[in-house]
């Protein structure tokens, strides 16, 4: 007998109109989820983070066109800002106070810690604040909250990226070529960027559950510059406190900024690596804190 | 027979009352724990507010299903749960699909963007690809029908024009389940029923959607079957018209004509809390929430407001049992000189000479300033009831099937009748 393979019966039920017209594209996102109380602290979803990627996008060019829009000297203030801070910093902290230099001009000297200072400062303070600031977005969709932090500390490059144009002018208005050193700089830049991460998703969770933490932050970034040679070099620190001092990743960051653009100060050596792995420590700890958190923040704003 | 899409089994969700009353602020928690310091090992005395307890659902592929209850009764906590935006406390629920939430209309919305990088940004935000809403991108501005403000910011359009765009974007997810909340009644009468005709579209293409709506004219029409939630608990569940008769119903149980409104289980729309409560009296000042069309109808609102607000506006909206918006008021209107709201107050409205036709009505009320006046919003704060009474004093009582108003009009009969022209 031959075999005949049924049609299914048409349900009644289901008007069905024909696969052609809902075009579903590949679903962006896992077909089955589960939804479940939060358990123990140890989950960490960060394929999920690719998946919303796009979205990353959407947010970093949000944010950069909403910032460049609103003021004609939104685009000017990216440099304005370090440069008047380096004017400043030339004035009290270079002619009057005659702090060494490294051997090099002030002008350079503080304006190459600045830029990459500047951008961890706007880094840390947005990814603090960023997740209370779209608390109404966050109430009323569901993406993975770590795009949210992603965005502040990417949208921040943009604005690295024109300080660093005008630090490579400067630079060469006083006759200073980098060197091949300058490789180093995609390196120190991600230390930069994973040490604004960390701290601020600790900082971010924090935030969501008290929120008076982002009163907190910009005391706190201001200290945090003082304990890094930015308007001195490290070689002012004495010998016995070097250690410590080394810790704060941003040391590292900023002098070899300086001796990757310049050749003079102090090179990267094995003290970063103690504080690359200070950062890394911090920044797991961020993440798994701020994924626990994640699921009752939209309780809390 | 077709699948499951959605499973959800024993979902709860509590909230530490105390902790939401407690300071959100590390400096009273670090002063407190300064000033004793054994007591930040003290658990708060809270109430636990269970505002889903033990609720189970089962939705099919191509279902649509309508989740209808009080507010308070927990139909957004639900849909919120199932849309991932909170943990549920207790239980599970399994999704199969990809889940488009609509809970609110421009989400993510920035004013200062023009409305294509907008349509971009919210299309994103819903979980849309960059190519999909590039695809799309003409139907839904003509769909919304904003195609000659498309480059200008968005802060420039219209309340009308802004709601059009948000819910045009939305309509086009392609995801394979909807979560909709309260969303089809944005707009006016005509692009509402170019919603709900969107939505109904929708259904017919085997979506399966879940929907919560107070508007019971929308839920007959678009779901078959739904589920009656009350005070977090699932309480019926089956075909729509026996529930939302049931549901319209419970109505009959008079209520006291007093609400406490600072509860956290009834929803609001806004940032901030401003009312406290709302009393009903009448013309004689008596607490009721029972009237006849003529009776002047009283609204006591407490209100405390957490700051300072200048030019402070109060609106109350009508709506029939069907969810439709019969009329609403609002101080910008009526000329009242209000200039400050900087403390706890009680402002009386008055309606005078009720003019509804018997039925049950519910108010929505907002409060905040002349020009934001949605700083505090809620939906279904109150309701009360309209006998019949022969309230044009002919003998005769106008019944409800009248339509919404009882409206005076002079008829005169003429001796002679004048031929028309031809």
């Amino acid at each position: 007998m031959a075999s005949v393979t049924a049609r299914p019966p048409d349900d009644p039920g289901l008007a069905r109109v024909a696969p052609e017209t809902i075009a579903l594209p590949l679903p962006s996102v896992p077909t089955t989820v589960r939804i479940e109380p939060p358990r123990g602290w140890l989950e960490l979803r960060l394929q999920e983070v690719w998946q919303y990627r796009e979205l990353l996008y959407f947010f970093v060019w949000r944010d950069v066109k909403v910032r460049y829009k609103q003021t004609v000297i939104g685009i000017a203030w990216v440099v304005l800002q370090p440069l008047m801070t380096m004017g400043v910093f030339t004035l009290f902290f270079g002619r009057l106070a005659r702090l060494p230099s490294d051997g090099l001009p002030y002008p350079v000297f503080y304006f190459a810690a600045l830029v990459p200072w500047t951008y961890f400062s706007t880094a840390l303070q947005s990814c603090t604040s960023v997740v209370v600031d779209n608390q109404r977005v966050i109430t009323k969709v569901y993406f993975p909250r770590l795009v949210l932090s992603l965005s502040a500390v990417v949208s921040g490059l943009v604005d690295f990226a024109i300080g660093f144009v005008v630090l490579l002018v400067v630079t060469a208005i006083y006759g200073i070529q980098p060197t091949l050193a300058a490789l180093w700089l995609p390196v120190l830049l991600l230390l930069a960027v994973l040490t604004a991460l960390g701290v601020g998703l600790w900082m971010s969770a924090l935030n969501a559950l008290y929120r008076d933490v982002h009163y907190v932050v910009p005391f706190f970034v201001q200290f945090w510059m003082f304990a890094s040679p930015v308007a001195y070099p490290s070689s002012l620190v004495p010998q016995r406190w070097r250690w410590l001092y080394g810790l704060n990743p941003m040391a590292g960051v900023i002098d070899g900024f300086r001796w990757a653009l310049t050749g003079h100060g102090v090179a990267p050596g094995p003290l970063m690596l103690a504080s690359a792995s200070a950062v890394m420590v911090v920044l797991l700890g961020g993440l798994f804190f701020f994924q626990r958190m994640e699921g009752t923040v939209a309780d809390r704003v | 027979m077709s699948t499951v899409v959605i499973r959800g089994e024993g979902l709860g969700k509590s909230y530490h009352r105390g902790a939401l009353q407690q300071s959100a602020l590390l400096r009273d928690h670090l002063s407190r724990a300064l000033k004793s310091p054994l007591s930040i090992f003290r658990r708060p005395k809270d109430e636990t507010f269970w505002a889903l307890e033990d609720v189970s659902l089962e939705v099919r592929e191509g279902e649509v299903l309508g989740l209808i209850g009080r507010n308070g009764a927990g139909k957004t906590t639900l849909l919120k749960i199932l849309s991932r935006i909170t943990k549920p406390t207790t239980g599970w629920a399994e999704i199969h699909g990809r889940v488009g939430s609509l809970l609110e209309v421009g989400t993510g919305f920035h004013p200062e963007l023009t409305g294509r990088d907008n349509i971009f940004l919210n299309g994103a935000i819903l979980g849309m690809r960059r190519a999909e809403i590039a695809r799309k991108f003409d139907e839904i501005v003509a769909f919304a029908e904003v195609e000659r403000f498309i480059d200008t910011p968005v802060k420039r359009y219209s309340s009308g024009m802004y709601v059009r765009l948000a819910f045009a974007v939305a309509a086009y997810m392609e995801t394979e389940i909807l979560l909709v909340d309260e969303v089809l009644a944005v707009g006016d009468v005509q692009f509402q029923k170019k919603c709900l005709g969107k939505m109904g579209t929708v259904a017919k293409q085997g979506r399966t959607v879940l929907l919560v709506s107070h508007n019971m004219a929308s839920i007959q029409s678009l779901c078959s079957r739904s589920i009656l939630l009350e005070q977090g608990h699932s309480v019926r569940d089956g075909a729509t018209a026996d529930i939302v008769r049931d549901y319209l119903s419970t109505f009959d149980e008079g209520n006291s004509g007093v609400v406490d409104l600072r509860s956290p289980a009834i929803p609001r729309a806004g940032k901030s809390t401003i009312f406290s409560s709302v009393e009903i009296r009448n013309g004689k000042g008596e607490v009721t929430s029972t009237f006849l069309p003529g009776d002047d109808l009283v609204f006591d609102f407490a209100l405390d407001p957490p700051l300072v607000i200048k030019q402070p506006a109060v609106h109350i909206g009508f709506d029939d049992v069907m969810g439709r918006r019969i009329f609403s008021i609002g101080t910008p209107y009526s000329g009242v000189n209000w200039p400050v709201l900087d403390r706890p107050s009680v402002i009386r409205c008055v309606v005078p000479d009720l003019r509804l036709v018997p039925g049950k009505y519910s108010i929505s009320i907002c409060a905040g300033t002349v020009y934001e006046p949605w700083m505090d919003a809620i939906l279904n704060a109150a309701s009360f009831d309209v006998d019949a009474a022969d309230y044009f004093g002919t003998g005769r009582v106008p019944p409800s099937e009248l339509g919404v108003m009882l409206v005076p009009a002079d008829w005169k009969i003429c001796e002679s009748v004048r031929p028309l022209n031809h």
